[in-house]
């Protein structure tokens, strides 16, 4: 069996137990990375000698006898939002491009002490703002089931990696399906946990009431394993929740006898592609094989979600984004002739299309005279859109949707249509609105072999119960084993 | 909403956007489609319902009162900072004339 066909929970354990050398994983996965992304380009940089430095050094630990992690020997990608000391952080935007991280994120000083290696920067619709990776300022990464098609976004190259078996786990960031919605189109397990369940800080912020962390895997087991690692408590970002963080593992085998899952009538649309909408009815029939119970519900604002997104994203963006004046890092504009020129010159010049529309459309929802017509009512919505949650959670334990309305569209096909492009994200959407955690798995694919996913929604912090679901289903399905052949 | 040419100026000024002549034709048109498309909100009625900032039940998060290793060692020195800095000079980031 190769090096690259295993699970990370598999290569932990054989690393630990000597069986296997982190070096001779590494270098399988870089291998595989030089003869496969030319054609993916899911990375912006992969991370040679250092990647193999740090697996080097997993083996050491281990043959000096000392405890390497939970994760020891196991390559990760990282979105190129997340700072890694030394290493750039581009965001994928002009504006970053030789900005260097003097600092680790959290998620990623928890990882290095778990024993993970980083194995490089993943490519992002800029500054996570998008659904292809197209905005992406320096290449569009393709799916490696159909390389003229996007992998979804924003985080693209993550989902591209772990799909086409490049990387065994990666991270991506999830503001409005960033994760979950990549993840379904590439066809492998993505998850958005709990607002606060994971530290942001060092993540380079979008929108920052919305933005979690969260894993990409082939399996529930090694999503687990990388939630596991990163979740938890953290003094640096006071939005992190100080909850204890459960043993994910120990809950992937928890029955689903009697889980209640709910079927939002609002999801389940006319004009939703007949594929996608079967393969979700057939996974759904697969947990009730299990002794889940479905029933059908309501969220009666589900319609207004994308609205209320595209006004506090954007929002909550034009003031993150602000940072970013060529003064104390990034792009300066050259030729400038006093301080407010160099701040709209750098800024015109350094960020893309979409970025600079969504600063845009933000500035104006929360500048006076529109504040409360935009961004005070959005507010306002938000709440009823967290209050049909609350309530369906009373009468069921999780909710089943399509993780998205179709399968990977073609590189160009939305890309010059700002609103078509957003309502790719219909159904991911809401989920961040209400702080929930979301998990997609793969449940099928269409007859032009294209994967497509299934949305499982929780209650707060009840990752461990999605888990649980992905896992039994994975028992009898094999959806997740395939791979692509690029 | 249709947005005229003038107000996405204005919003431009504001952001510190510098846009070029086709990126102010193109976002009067793109903003406009966007604005009409998220005005269905208005529809609804909302008069007493509670803004949601956050969706978790947090006010202000204190620590203890302790010293804690300086940020220079756990986030960087100030030459590390500095050297992302597009213009320096010794330890200062370095700007345009800011008083004429």
């Amino acid at each position: 069996m190769s090096f690259t066909a295993l699970s990370a929970a598999e290569i932990a354990a054989k690393v630990r137990s000597q069986e296997m050398k982190a070096e001779a994983i590494t270098t399988a996965y870089l291998d595989r990375i030089r003869t496969l992304d030319p054609k993916i380009k899911a990375f912006n940089e992969v991370f040679i000698d250092r990647a193999l430095k740090q697996a080097k050094d997993v083996d050491a630990k281990i043959s000096k006898g000392e405890n390497a992690g939970a994760l020891a020997g196991v390559p990760i990608a990282v979105k190129d939002n997340m700072l890694i000391r030394g290493e750039r952080c581009t965001c994928s935007s002009k504006i970053l491009e030789r900005f260097v991280a003097t600092y680790d994120a959290t998620i990623i000083r928890k990882l290095r002490a778990a024993g993970a290696v980083f194995l490089g920067r993943t490519n992002l619709d800029e500054f996570a703002m998008g659904s292809s990776t197209e905005n992406s300022a320096f290449h569009t990464t393709r799916n490696p089931w159909d390389t003229e098609r996007i992998p979804g976004g924003s985080s693209g190259g993550s989902a591209a990696a772990v799909a086409a078996r490049m990387a065994p786990l990666a991270l991506g960031s999830d503001t409005g399906g960033s994760i979950r919605q990549p993840a379904a189109l590439c066809g492998i397990l993505g998850l958005k946990p709990t607002y606060g369940r994971v530290s942001r800080f060092g993540l380079i912020a979008f929108a920052s009431s919305l933005d979690q962390i969260g894993p990409f895997a082939t399996t529930a087991q090694d999503a687990a394993l990388l939630l596991q690692a990163i979740a938890g408590h953290d003094d640096r970002d006071s939005t992190s929740v100080d909850q204890p963080v459960p043993d994910y593992a120990a809950q992937l085998g928890h029955s689903l006898k009697g889980l209640r899952v709910g079927l939002p009538k609002e999801y389940f649309i006319s004009g939703m592609d007949p594929e996608v909408d079967k393969a979700v009815r057939d996974a759904i029939k697969v947990l009730e094989s299990f002794g889940a119970t479905t029933k059908p519900i309501s969220l009666p604002n589900t319609d207004h979600c994308l609205s209320v997104y595209y006004i506090l994203a954007p929002s909550e963006a034009s003031s993150n984004l602000s940072r970013f004046d060529g003064v104390r890092y990034g792009r300066r504009a050259k030729d400038v002739k006093n301080l407010l020129e160099l701040y709209e010159k750098s800024r015109g010049e350094g960020f893309g299309p979409e970025v600079k529309r969504r600063i845009m459309i933000g500035t104006y929802a929360l500048s006076s005279g529109y504040y409360d017509a935009y961004y005070a009512k959005a507010q306002k919505v938000r709440t009823l859109v967290k209050q049909d949650f609350d309530q369906a959670f009373q009468e069921v334990d999780v909710i089943a949707t399509p993780t998205s309305p179709s399968p990977a569209f073609k590189i160009g096909e939305k890309s010059s249509d700002p609103l078509q492009m957003y309502l790719s994200d219909i159904f991911t959407i809401s989920c961040n609105l209400a702080g929930l955690p979301g998990l997609s798995l793969p449940c099928g694919f269409t007859k032009s072999k294209l994967p497509i996913g299934l949305q499982l929604l929780g209650r707060p912090f009840e990752e461990g119960t999605l888990l649980s679901a992905a896992h039994h289903y994975e028992q009898t399905q094999s959806w997740n084993k395939e791979a692509p052949h690029p | 909403m249709a947005i005229t040419r003038k107000e996405v100026e204005h919003v431009a000024r504001l952001a510190r956007l510098a846009l070029t002549e086709e990126e102010k034709e193109r976002y009067t048109a793109q903003l406009g489609q966007i604005l009409t498309y998220v005005e269905k909100l208005s529809a609804l009625k909302t008069d007493h319902v509670t803004p949601t900032t956050h969706v978790l039940p947090l006010s202000n998060v204190w620590r203890e009162d302790k010293v804690e290793p300086s940020t220079a060692q756990t986030l960087g020195s100030p030459d590390e900072i500095l050297a992302n800095a597009p213009e320096r000079e010794g330890p200062l980031f370095k700007v345009k004339k800011v008083i004429e």
